[in-house]
């Protein structure tokens, strides 16, 4: 059986009896037990509970009483989201022990749903960086170049789909942390609306600005997941109670006098000329489609890293607070007292740059400079928040670089300012709370994949999806696999 | 010399909000269970977890805010207050800070037969923390464990302006406050148990200035005595301190209640810098005029509208109808039973003094358990009345009533209790003792008119008490004079 199937290609074959779910969950264990070596994408293999999800959806089938499209699907799951008797680790020793007594909401509406988990993915510890080099276990390898890093922080979730490790998985999104590694590995990654997936199991980074987002080999199969994943949860009060549409249904229906605004903020000094081509191209595929193209300016671009870099470590530094060997996970022993457990347990259960943040942000919080940071930060969301507003008034959708570069060395940047601008072009989004994905747009002469990012009103997944099916159907990037010979 | 300063006092008082279900979860609120048992991943600050709000804590605070005269504010939300310490599962506390749920209002008292207009500054709502229980004494305990079935619990912390000028005031405005959240059955009020807490800010300044002094935080007293205590305890230190030229250190005081003294706790250059900032994981909570409007249509009459409507119709005298008015089970208990008999004023000296001597509390948990309902109190005064039976003998009825529920007329006539009233059958018991005691007689008619209290007395000890007073009384006059 073809690990390289999509979720509705499988599907299929799961539906006229061509393929029984267990056999397709035993060619991705195999495909794992294979390649993990090389690839690095998983923390936790769930091989003997995969199985027994995969026996039970056979059963449905042979009954005649599957779930759904996701039915028997293998899925894989950032190790961010809550696994109910699985460990969850969030990428930290300070959680290497913990073992959720319940499954996050996107897990337990994956279930629901029939779909088969074969385990947890890698990532950056707390979901913070950009290239998985944070994780506190290893470092993921980009499946197109193995020396390379596959983004982050969710590089597990995107390395699996790009390798062929799982048939679809979920990642997580706070400045980029889907869209970055997605383009750097080569598949589609969608971030949605802030409140359109519940946080509900999510181990918080930054509240305000994580949501949960499907990674998957094409367009369609990231529609597939949004539709299980997506609406009100009453477990998550910042989840809307705006309805959910059926994103198949528009899928199909072309560009044609679609309002496509290209931001200028995003093509500027630094931008890689390989990927600034990629996406030029894939500008004037959208308008050959029958797109209008125009430009827009989105002036307070440049101020929202540096806004996102209080905002996240603010919240980040309150989110953490939790993890102080008292209740779960790990505890240092030989304190001489209370604070002396603390700080053992935190410095050795924080890596370097959890730590980093945790500082920026308690300080970012502090007497006497909240309103010089915190709140001088939210001013300028406002701000970004507004400029996306004014260019929505003009065009129906944005298209942009996902990332200035392409994925680099492991071990090449070690400063972290130069690892931060690598989200420059997805923060943004973060912020004003949009839906945004990235999907294959070329390789380079080297052979590494591009992005190209669309990003939507919000709550307007539906018409994102739609332009980037458009623009799938028109190129041949989303066929392309790296070559990974075990 | 204390005169030479006035006092200046503000309190916090925190109170236990009787939600079926916690803050921000749907665990259970109940006192009393196991350790842990009433918890979730939510109230344990578990990984991923995250709030919601409790719609019923919220009304809880809008009706006292209401009460309070408090404006609530249409946008207000909560924000994180962070300090680390074990008994919070998640070394933050979800609470209000810059956005409370109601402020500005204010509470009027009278004391020391003065009125006097306390100002609120702001009533918010958080969550409880757990319990820490340690193995022995906290410096020396080898292991403690964390019981947090009281974390998330919904408090109401209601921020006093610095307004009061004595203890008594401070103990006045307490009560008072007391007394209106559980007449709105907000919260039970109980102090010793803790779901009623109190913390003062005090300070001292000269007579006649108008920059306030350094003032400084008590905590630990768990009754109005304690507040009481601790306060006149502080002020005489803080003036014996500024007397002899000493600088107040601003700082957190612990009161002690055994050596009846105040400890230095921590001082304010080891404070929390708590780092509030607006909780990202919920909302702004937006509460809209009909929802405060419905709220204020369903308050009941209140304890200072009650006390004054007592006076007025049933005659209370103030203090009758302060401690008649201290809980709402009591005050309905009294005036059903007023509106069943013809004598408020008797009713109010057996509610207030014999029922009270009995019932293990005044709360409303305490009146609705007792076995003598309201009516049938009245129905033991009625038969006071009539001449029934005695006084003295009532009380003998009402302690029976207490204990078996049943009605007085029964336990008078299952006992024999009635007096006996006919003049026919005391005036054989008259002749007999006038006829037993000729000595007595004749004092009587050389003027010793005490000679008539002995004479009653022997005819009750004759009808072993059942003789109606009246009825021998005037038998006696009537016969005396024809010996």
């Amino acid at each position: 059986m073809p690990t390289s199937l999509t979720i509705h290609e499988l599907g299929a074959r799961f539906r006229c009896g061509l393929v029984r779910p267990t056999e397709a969950v035993r060619a991705y264990l195999d495909r794992v037990v294979a390649l993990e070596p090389k690839v690095k994408a998983y923390l936790t293999v769930t091989a003997k509970a995969a199985l027994e999800q995969a026996a039970a959806a056979d059963a449905r089938f042979e009954s005649g009483t599957p779930r759904g499209p996701l039915d028997g699907i293998p899925l894989a799951i950032k190790d961010v989201l809550c696994t109910r008797g699985v460990r969850t680790t969030s990428g930290s020793k300070i959680l290497e022990s913990f073992v959720p007594p319940y499954d996050a909401t996107v897990v337990a509406r994956l279930r629901s749903a029939g779909a088969v988990i074969l385990g947890k993915l890698n990532m950056d510890e707390f979901a913070m960086g950009s290239s998985t080099e944070n994780s506190a276990y290893f470092t993921t390898r980009n499946p197109w170049d193995l020396a390379r890093v596959p983004g982050g922080s969710s590089g597990g979730s995107a390395a699996a789909v790009a390798a062929d490790l799982a048939a679809a998985a979920l990642g997580t999104d706070t400045g980029g942390s889907i869209r970055q590694p997605a383009a750097f590995c080569g598949t589609v990654g969608l971030k949605p609306t802030y409140g359109r997936v519940s946080r509900y199991g999510l181990i918080a980074f930054a509240s305000s600005l994580d949501q949960v987002g499907p990674f998957a080999k094409d367009v369609e199969d990231a529609a597939l997941m949004l539709q299980v994943i997506a609406g009100h949860d009453p477990m998550d009060s910042t989840s809307a109670t705006v309805a959910v549409p059926d994103y198949g249904a528009g899928l199909g229906q072309g560009v044609e006098g679609l309002r496509v605004g290209i931001p200028a903020e995003y093509f500027i000094d630094g931008l890689d000329p390989e990927v600034e081509a990629a996406v030029r191209a894939a500008i004037e595929t959208l308008r050959e489609l029958g797109a209008k193209t125009e430009s827009v300016s989105l002036p307070h671009t440049e101020y929202g890293l540096a806004a996102y870099y209080v905002i996240a470590p603010a919240e980040a530094s309150s989110n953490l607070a939790r993890y102080d060997g008292v209740k779960y996970g790990l505890r240092v022993p030989g304190a001489r007292d209370l604070i002396d457990m603390y700080s053992r347990t935190r410095g050795a259960g924080f890596g370097a740059e959890v730590k980093r943040r945790v500082m920026l942000g308690t300080y970012a919080l502090s007497a006497g400079y909240y309103d010089a940071y915190y709140g001088k930060a939210q001013k300028v969301r406002t701000l970004v928040q507004r400029d996306f507003q004014q260019a929505f008034e003009r065009v129906d959708v944005l298209v942009a670089p996902t990332t200035p570069g392409v994925a680099f060395k492991m071990g090449e940047r070690e400063d972290p300012l130069q690892m931060y601008l690598n989200d420059v072009f997805t923060i943004p989004v973060n912020l004003a709370g949009l839906p945004g994905l990235s999907i294959p747009a070329g390789f380079t002469q080297t052979g590494l994949p591009i992005g190209l990012q669309i990003i939507g009103r919000p709550f307007d997944e539906a018409t994102i999806l739609r332009t980037a099916k458009a623009h799938e159907a028109a190129t041949p990037w989303h066929g392309k696999k790296p070559e990974l010979a075990p | 010399m204390i005169h030479a300063y006035e006092v200046v006092i503000g309190l916090e008082v925190h109170a236990q909000l009787l939600t079926r279900t916690k803050m921000f979860c749907g665990c259970s609120t109940a006192f009393g269970a196991p350790p842990n048992t009433q918890t979730c991943p939510v109230c344990q600050g578990m990984p991923g977890t995250l709030p919601v709000i409790n719609r019923r804590a919220i009304e809880f605070g809008i009706r006292t805010a209401l009460a309070i005269n408090c404006t609530v504010n249409a946008d207000n939300r909560f924000a994180r207050k962070h300090y680390y310490y074990p008994d919070m599962p998640k070394n933050y506390q979800i609470s209000q800070y810059e956005e409370p749920l109601a402020e500005h209002g204010h509470l009027d008292l009278e004391v020391g037969g003065a009125a006097r207009r306390i100002g609120i500054q702001r009533l918010h709502l958080e969550e409880d923390v757990g319990k820490l229980i340690h193995e022995g004494n906290l410096e020396t305990a080898q292991s403690s464990q964390v019981d947090f079935n009281r974390a998330g619990v919904p408090l109401m912390e209601i921020v006093s302006m610095p307004d009061m000028r004595t203890s008594d005031e401070a103990a006045a405005y307490l009560k008072s406050l007391r007394a209106i959240v559980v007449y709105l059955g907000v919260c039970d009020g109980n102090m010793e148990e803790g779901s009623m807490r109190c913390d003062a800010n005090i300070s001292l300044r000269r007579r006649g200035a108008t920059e306030y002094g350094t003032k400084v935080e008590i905590k630990n007293m768990n009754s109005f005595k304690n507040v009481q205590h601790a306060l006149e305890y502080e002020i005489t230190r803080q003036a014996r301190a500024l007397d002899s030229g000493q600088r107040i250190v601003q700082e957190t005081r612990l009161w002690d209640p055994d050596r009846g003294h105040t400890v230095s706790m921590r001082s304010k250059e080891f404070a929390h810098d708590y780092r509030y900032f607006p909780e990202p994981d919920l909302p702004p909570l937006d509460v809209e005029p009909a929802w405060i409007e419905a709220v204020r249509s369903s308050l009941p009459e209140l304890p200072a509208a009650r006390r004054q409507r007592f006076m007025n119709v049933y005659a209370l005298n103030v203090h009758d109808a302060e401690v008649a008015t201290q809980s709402r089970g009591l005050a309905d208990y009294f005036e059903t039973a007023a509106k069943a008999s013809a004598n408020p004023k008797t009713i109010a000296n057996w509610v207030l003094n014999e029922l009270l001597r009995l019932v293990p509390g005044d709360d409303d948990k305490a009146i609705a358990a007792c076995p003598l309902t309201p009516v049938k109190l009245a129905g033991l005064i009625t038969l006071i009345e009539d001449g029934t039976i005695s006084g003295k003998m009532a009380k003998d009825v009402f302690e029976t009533m207490y204990r078996s529920g049943e009605d007085a007329r029964t336990i008078v006539s299952r006992e024999g209790l009635a007096q006996v009233a006919d003049a026919g059958e005391l005036g054989v018991v008259v002749d007999q003792v006038l006829a037993q005691h000729a000595k007595v007689v004749k004092d009587w008619r050389n003027g010793k008119k005490a000679a008539l209290g002995f004479l009653v007395g022997q005819v009750m000890k004759a009808t072993a008490g059942k003789a109606s007073p009246a009825v021998v009384n005037s038998l006696l006059t009537d016969k005396l004079p024809k010996v």
